[in-house]
């Protein structure tokens, strides 16, 4: 549920001035444009490709107008998507250690665009490795989002990840009869103490809550199999 | 509100065996033996056999009563005396967790079973998870099987659901004294918030539930409030300075780690009020581990929680607290349980806590007086980290 948001979010963001300006553009329309309804005006779909208004075609085609256009799409958007504020929600509540920076490569090296490291980049690589470690955050303060079957979350013996020392795996833990990592002991918690059902290593849930445990110990040199 | 009334507890007829009553008499001796130096003992000891043989009453030879009476020496008024705790039971109802009421019940046998029973029992607060009526009836009915009378203290998921509604009918008021052999006892509600759920338009479910998150910022911090202190002031104003004082409040009433709310954020003027007093010992819940500190003539003691514990605040421990084990995850009940005290005459403490599946550990007044030269507690094995 809480991936479906920063999805759209993500192509929302980017790409809304672009699709407005071809969409009143009067040129050929090709299969994927929006049709033209019965009355001649017409209608421009966000990238979700669900939310669409309808624009009438003697709209003046100024940036101005663009900008309603795009802010009447959000606004659809956003009513249809209460929680879509839900990063700065978790965040408010709980606490996450915010990655590095990585601002001293603006303008070094290469990057994904094959010029040097852009601003633009670093905000990218920071607000998604963010995001992640706040998407576990929610999930390892909810009993609800770990199924758990008697109301126990993770925060209940590990308040902002307390305790937890992500940095002392991989270790051999006799209970288990081999050596654990990190997830392994996430699902240890999650079947007993919490009593829910065990995640597959790649779920987005345990990737999200390796990222949030992880992301708690920022700076604590890696010492496996420390006890 | 904050007046002066009776405790609540649960009354029964107390009737003890004779058994009972000599395991009683041997075991204060040897509790009086342990604060004798010897030539204060053979005083005393002559005294009581003197006194014993005046009164014609032989049989008292053979009894342990004239020591236990010689044990109070200092102050003829007041005998040593034990009371247990039970702490932070986080009560769902039944359907929900049935895990939390199991652990609950076996702190209840815990204390049923102690041979003598402690003179009473202190609840420390959070008997309910989220402040529901059917989670504080619950507990109401559990708590209820304890032989010993109990007084009851408020804990933050206690009270807001409702603010304290259900709590106070079941209970009485969240603010009240008493006084047992000598010692003034004050229970004092100090984990009051200062309004952030008005604003933000939310349900007492909203608001209970972001309170119950120790590590939830958009709450306030505890406070003990003004009303509250203008009630201690007033409640401790006839009080001498030489009477031992016993505080139980929820909240530590220092400031320890702010974004657990380990934490009292008037803590100073409240220790102004208690700063007369020869001996203050308060004993709080919330922390859910063995915490021990000490500021000027006030000691602290934290208690065990029944049903999860908290690790260690990453700041400002105090100096004095030698840690418990870190809980082993693979060990259920690890970190958990309950605990007495034991009251000396001078109406300091020694705070024991009943570790579950460990060795009970013991935090002497000694300890805390002497700021950590004699008696220190047995270091873990297992520290956080």
């Amino acid at each position: 549920m809480k991936n479906t948001p920063w999805l759209a979010l993500a192509l929302v963001t980017l790409p809304l001035v672009t699709l407005a300006a071809p969409a009143l553009a009067d040129g050929p329309s090709s299969s994927a444009n929006p049709p033209a309804t019965l009355s001649g005006s017409k209608v421009v779909k966000l990238c979700d490709n669900k939310t669409t208004v309808e624009v009438s075609n003697d709209t003046p085609k100024t940036p101005d107008e663009g900008k309603k256009i795009a802010d009447a799409l959000m606004a659809q958007w956003e009513s249809k998507h209460p929680d879509n504020k839900w990063v700065a929600e978790e965040v408010e509540a709980h606490q996450v250690v915010p990655p590095e920076d990585n601002v001293k490569l603006v303008g070094t090296g290469q990057s994904s665009t094959y010029g040097a490291v852009s601003a633009q980049d670093v905000k990218v690589w920071n607000t998604e490795t963010y995001k992640e470690a706040v998407y576990g955050s929610s999930v390892f303060h909810s009993g609800d989002e770990l199924g758990s079957e008697i109301a126990v979350s993770c925060d209940m013996c590990h308040p902002r990840a307390a305790n937890t020392h992500p940095e002392t795996y991989p270790k051999f833990q006799p209970q288990l009869g081999r050596v654990a990592l990190l997830r392994d002991m996430i699902n240890w918690c999650i079947e007993h103490p919490v009593r829910g059902k065990v995640l597959a290593p790649d779920d987005p849930k345990m990737r999200a809550l390796e990222s949030y445990i992880l992301a708690q110990r920022k700076g604590v040199p890696l010492d496996y199999g420390k006890r | 509100m904050h007046n002066k009334r009776t405790p609540p507890s649960i009354k029964r007829p107390h009737i003890k065996s004779v058994e009972t009553r000599y395991f009683e008499e041997r075991d204060s001796l040897f509790r009086g033996l342990q604060r004798l130096d010897r030539r204060t003992f053979m005083k005393v000891s002559a005294g009581a056999a003197a006194a014993a043989a005046a009164s014609g009453v032989s049989h008292h030879f053979h009894s342990f009563l004239p020591i236990n009476v010689a044990g109070a020496t200092e102050d003829t008024a007041r005998q040593p005396f034990t009371f247990a705790y039970i702490s932070d039971s986080h009560l769902y109802i039944k359907k929900t967790n049935e895990r939390f009421i199991r652990q609950l019940l076996r702190a209840v046998d815990d204390v049923n079973a102690m041979d003598p029973q402690p003179d009473f029992v202190l609840y420390g607060g959070d008997l309910a998870q989220l402040g529901r009526k059917e989670e504080l009836d619950l507990g109401a009915q559990v708590l209820k099987s304890l032989k010993a009378p109990v007084h009851m203290m408020v804990g933050e998921h206690d009270w807001f659901f409702d603010m304290g509604h259900r709590w106070n009918e079941l209970f009485g008021p969240e603010n009240y004294s008493f006084n047992h052999k000598g010692v003034h006892f004050v229970v004092l509600m100090s984990v009051h918030e200062k309004d952030f759920w008005t604003a933000r338009g939310m349900t007492p479910a909203e608001r209970m539930h972001t309170v119950a998150g120790l590590d939830n910022a958009v709450q306030s911090a505890f406070e003990v409030g003004a009303p509250e202190r203008a009630w201690l002031k007033k409640d401790l104003e006839k009080v001498p300075t030489t009477t031992p004082i016993i505080v139980f409040s929820h909240s530590p009433l220092y400031k320890l780690y702010r974004p657990w709310n380990f934490w009292t954020d008037d803590a100073e003027d409240v220790q102004a009020i208690l700063q007369r007093f020869d001996h203050v010992t308060v004993l709080h819940g919330h922390t859910h581990q063995v915490l021990t500190n000490r500021i000027g003539n006030i000691q602290f003691h934290g208690m065990l929680s029944t049903a999860w514990p908290w690790p260690y605040a990453p700041q400002g421990l105090p100096a004095l607290t030698v840690q418990m084990n870190r809980p082993n995850p693979f060990d259920p009940n690890d970190g958990l349980g309950d605990g007495s005290a034991n009251v000396h005459p001078d109406g300091l403490v020694d705070k024991v806590y009943s570790l579950w599946n460990r060795n009970p550990t013991e935090v002497k007044a000694s300890y805390l007086s002497s700021d950590g030269a004699q008696d220190r507690p047995v270091i873990p094995t297992l520290a956080s980290y």
